[in-house]
């Protein structure tokens, strides 16, 4: 029996127990995935939360429900990786041995590395949208807010789903305007990058529908702390901005079981070749998802593209072949833009996201990098893709490796 | 191509207005960048920033970021912004000669 274990059973980890599953012979592989928690949660979903679009128990199944029979799972946390003796310490003290390792743990968020950020405003003038409870608890205050200034402050990249404070804007500007207080509300979004995005192309287009909703923009702000009794957010250079609600995307870091295991980097990501998607230096070990270093987004999408790549390097390595199939950092994502519309980018390490019709020229029926409908449609959608077709693994209509056609240069 | 005439010598730029060719650089261009960025004098802290910026991306072939610089340099982040005031990973980089940080997306 040779063992293969899995860290991590949020997208990325499930995806992959499930493509390994269906094709290695279980009388010779076992399988065994660890998680923390019997529930997985459908983040993309957390977004439409603050916003009573959907309500938490829409997006969380159990994990298991989604795992092959064949597949063992374990719910614990994990403390500590050990590549040398080719073991993982459980949290219950367990030790469990493996022939390959695949790291899949994620990021989080982490309010506790910004001063002032986590104190007893915290849930009260101050939220966050990445948990269940904080889109919860901004649901609830959102219900009964009679105006004022909302201020999305972004604290540092990289972050996951990086369009996703954007869509929150969109939301709150929709979600206002139908509660006839649109009047009431200034929106403000607070960001470390040089302008809305990060990419030149998509920065400008993005940047001028913000303008249009009149959403404010204040970029190059470095948050270094934030003052609760003063409803201040102040940058290390001093800078200052004023807030009555503040939505924070604090600081997104790997889990602490990489920081404890001395894998990480200074937020605790793990070293990724970019391509083959193995740990550097390490062997028989593969990273995936949130929790890799690469310069692409942290997002589903990605996490699918790329369990395609590691799925093929994978099968090549346990017969001692190099590894064949190479990630180009494809990403794909849809941006919610509010009344009932959308958009798409679709981008790679090298490419920024770019204007077009995807997937096919001139036909789409997905806009690039414009407002449509259908987009509307095709996020909305992408629930159903998650919990149907993505975490089963199977092929979805886009490839991995990212195509130049429809797109306008 | 971008280009910056310092000390009678004409060095290529890239796209951020960085350095194209790291291997141009000296302590003097140091100097006339830093002026550009509208710092007059470069100290001896300056100096330690710029050296630890130079030798990680000489070992991993990226500028280290602001929380990796405060961990790492000994000098602590309301001090860097100090001395390289409105974004000191990108500032500083660039008066290293190095090409602006990736800082993922
Ligand atoms: C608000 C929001 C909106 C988003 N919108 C989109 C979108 O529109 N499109 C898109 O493609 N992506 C979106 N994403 C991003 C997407 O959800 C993630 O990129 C994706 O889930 C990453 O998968 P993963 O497997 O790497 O990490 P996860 O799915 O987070 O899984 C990591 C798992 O590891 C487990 N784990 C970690 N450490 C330990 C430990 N020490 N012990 C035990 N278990 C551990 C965790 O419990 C977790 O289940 C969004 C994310 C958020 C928060």
């Amino acid at each position: 029996m040779r063992n293969i274990l899995i860290l991590g059973g949020g997208t990325a980890g499930t995806i992959m127990a499930n493509k390994l599953a269906a094709a290695l012979d279980d009388k010779e592989w076992r399988i065994t995935i660890v998680d923390g928690t019997e529930e997985h949660y459908y983040q993309p979903g957390f977004l439409f939360v603050p916003f009573g679009i959907y309500r938490m128990r829409d997006l969380v199944k159990p994990r298991r429900q989604y795992l092959p029979g064949n597949v063992r799972f374990i719910p614990s946390g994990i403390d500590i990786i050990d590549p040398g003796t080719k073991t993982v310490k459980l949290t219950n003290g367990t030790p469990l041995k493996y022939d390959y390792l695949i790291i899949a743990t994620g990021a989080n968020i982490h309010p506790e590395q910004t001063e002032g950020l986590l104190d007893e405003e915290w849930g009260r003038s101050k939220f966050d949208f990445y948990t269940p409870q904080g889109a919860e608890r901004l649901s609830q205050f959102l219900k009964g807010w009679q105006g004022g200034r909302l201020v999305l402050s972004i604290t540092e990249m990289p972050i996951k789903c990086p369009v996703a404070p954007l869509e929150f804007l969109f939301l709150a500007d929709e979600y206002f305007t139908r509660r006839g207080m649109r009047d009431k509300v200034e929106l403000h979004l607070i960001t470390p990058l040089s302008g809305a995005f990060t990419k030149p192309t998509s920065s400008r287009v993005l940047g001028e529908f913000l303008e249009r909703k009149g959403i404010r923009v204040t970029p190059d702000f470095d948050l270094g702390r934030v003052d609760s009794k003063e409803k201040k957010i102040v940058a290390w250079d001093d800078t200052e901005v004023n807030y009555d609600v503040l939505v924070s995307i604090p600081t997104n870091m790997g889990d602490a079981a990489i920081a404890r295991s001395g894998l990480g980097n200074d937020l605790n990501f793990v070293a990724t070749h970019r391509e083959t998607l193995m740990a550097e230096g390490l062997e028989d070990v593969f990273v995936i998802g949130d929790a890799t270093n690469l310069p692409t987004s942290k997002a589903g999408s990605v996490a699918h593209f790329e369990s395609e790549i590691l799925f093929q390097n994978f099968l090549e390595h346990i017969d001692g072949r190099p590894p064949i199939a190479h990630f180009d950092g494809h990403s794909n994502c849809f941006i919610e833009s509010g009344f009932d519309k959308g958009m798409l980018i679709d981008f790679n390490y090298d490419t920024e996201p770019l204007p077009g019709e995807f997937p096919l020229p001139g036909v789409g029926p997905f806009t690039l990098l414009g407002e449509s409908r259908v987009n509307h449609y095709g996020k909305l959608m992408f629930r159903w893709v998650y919990w149907n077709l993505l975490l089963r693994g199977m092929e979805l209509p886009i490839e991995a490796e990212m195509s130049m056609a429809g797109k306008r240069v | 191509m971008e280009t910056l005439t310092i000390a009678g010598k004409t060095l290529a730029l890239d796209a951020d207005g960085n350095l194209a060719n790291r291997n141009d650089w000296n302590e003097e261009i140091a100097r006339e960048l830093a002026a550009q960025e509208g710092i007059p004098e470069l100290t001896p802290q300056h100096w330690a920033v710029i050296n630890f910026m130079r030798s990680v991306f000489e070992k991993e072939g990226d500028a280290p970021s602001i929380r990796r610089l405060t961990k790492e340099s000994g000098v602590d982040t309301k001090t860097l912004y100090q001395l390289f005031p409105k974004g000191p990973a990108k500032r500083a980089a660039r008066i290293a000669g190095l090409p602006k940080p990736k800082g993922c997306i």
